[in-house]
């Protein structure tokens, strides 16, 4: 069934490409072109379920962001999936699909939150995971794992606690499993144990 | 016959005991400890079970756990602590009425446990000054009934008047939450 949607839709769209997928179909899509094409799905294909909105952060690439789609459709049991490329690798945007699925709000606020995206024509676009005063977009891959020092949300709680928002100590991790093997062996340990908080990474 | 009221006889003494005040406040208050049931994550349902009637933490004293800060006296920090919520497990410690402990229950309170993320409280000491800490992720209900126990202990031998006298240095202590940084 998927593979007469992605005949109709390209002969339609003519903008559509097909993306290189290891599981459902999946399409690219130019930014501009997102909500007349969603909203075909939604009307006319029967895509009538967005399931998630994420996105993926390239790094040194350009376009170094690329937002993520998922549609279900009820009536078909099917999956798709739609990718589209922010234009602006240094203030990333993308349209909101907020009017057309009720769903994409939350989830286009908690992309922008971790990514830093933001939705045009969101009707309340702000953070939903990190508090509001955040400065950062934790899933970009320039920002590290365990963090960066950053005041606490509350003034009054960080004055009476002296605390803040400190690096997690990573002790050499991530800390990942080599997955093979009997359990005992593969307990997750640190890739690089030759350094800590409390020791400098050795430099050669 | 034998006089078997060793240690008192109110036939003798009348209607009179003689103990320290601190006795008998530290048995009074670790009696009828109020926990405030701080369930942020999954260590909470150990923390109810706890209660429920296979464990039964009321052996001990302690199953009036209350949602209202005002009306406990022992917060147990039952579950992740991110850095959002840190600000509200302050306030509810400070709302709560003196004197008053609090258990941080697993590994997540006591360390920040297996999220050494940016975005987890690396240890709810940082924020609140915390009397017991229970390993485990999640501790089983026997470990927190254990700390309770030892939290009792810990009551019975403390300066009742302590917390209404209140000290510069150990208000200060108190603030800065135990962890040096
Ligand atoms: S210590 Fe383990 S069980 Fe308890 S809150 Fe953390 S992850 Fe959950």
């Amino acid at each position: 069934m998927a593979e007469s949607d992605l005949a109709q839709l390209t002969e339609r769209f003519d903008y559509l490409t097909e993306r290189v997928s290891s599981d459902h179909l999946a399409l690219n899509c130019p930014a501009d072109k997102l909500i007349e094409l969603c909203t075909a799905l939604r009307d006319e294909f029967g895509y009538d379920m967005l399931n998630d909105v994420t996105a993926v952060d390239w790094d040194a690439q350009s376009p170094r962001f690329t937002g993520f789609y998922h549609f279900l459709s009820t009536t078909k049991h099917d999956y798709l999936r739609v990718a589209v490329d922010c234009p602006d690798d240094f203030n990333p945007s993308l349209p909101s699909l907020a009017g057309l699925f009720a769903s994409a709000n939350w989830h286009e606020r908690e992309t922008y939150d971790l990514f830093g995206i933001r939705y045009e024509g969101h009707p309340d676009l702000t953070r939903i995971l990190m508090w509001d005063s955040y400065p950062y977009h934790p899933l970009r891959k320039d920002f590290p794992l365990a963090g960066i020092e950053t005041p606490l949300p509350a003034d009054d709680v960080a004055e009476a606690t002296g605390a803040s928002v400190l690096p997690a100590p990573m002790m050499g991790g991530p800390f990942t499993s080599s997955g093979d093997g009997p359990m005992s062996q593969t307990e997750p340990s640190a890739k690089d144990e030759s350094w800590s908080e409390k020791q400098e990474k050795p430099t050669d | 016959m034998q006089n078997q009221n060793v240690a008192y006889d109110s036939k003798v003494e009348g209607e009179i005991i003689v103990t320290q005040a601190d006795a008998v406040i530290n048995w009074i208050r670790k009696h009828s400890v109020w926990p405030m049931p701080m369930g942020l994550a999954c260590c909470a349902i150990e923390l109810m079970a706890a209660g429920a009637s296979r464990f039964d933490i009321s052996r001990f004293g302690m199953e009036v756990m209350r949602f209202s800060p005002r009306q406990a006296d022992c917060m147990i920090v039952a579950g992740t602590v991110t850095y959002k919520m840190a600000e509200v497990v302050r306030r509810i410690y400070d709302q709560m009425a003196e004197p008053k402990w609090v258990v941080a229950m697993g590994a997540c309170a006591s360390t920040g446990g297996m999220y050494r993320s940016y975005a987890t409280l690396q240890g709810v000491d940082r924020i609140v000054p915390v009397d017991v800490y229970i390993s485990g992720c999640p501790p089983r209900p026997e470990a927190l009934l254990d700390a309770m126990i030892k939290l009792q202990d810990k009551i019975g031998r403390e300066r009742a008047v302590k917390n209404l006298i209140p000290e510069k240095a150990d208000s200060a202590e108190l603030a800065g939450a135990g962890k040096e940084s």
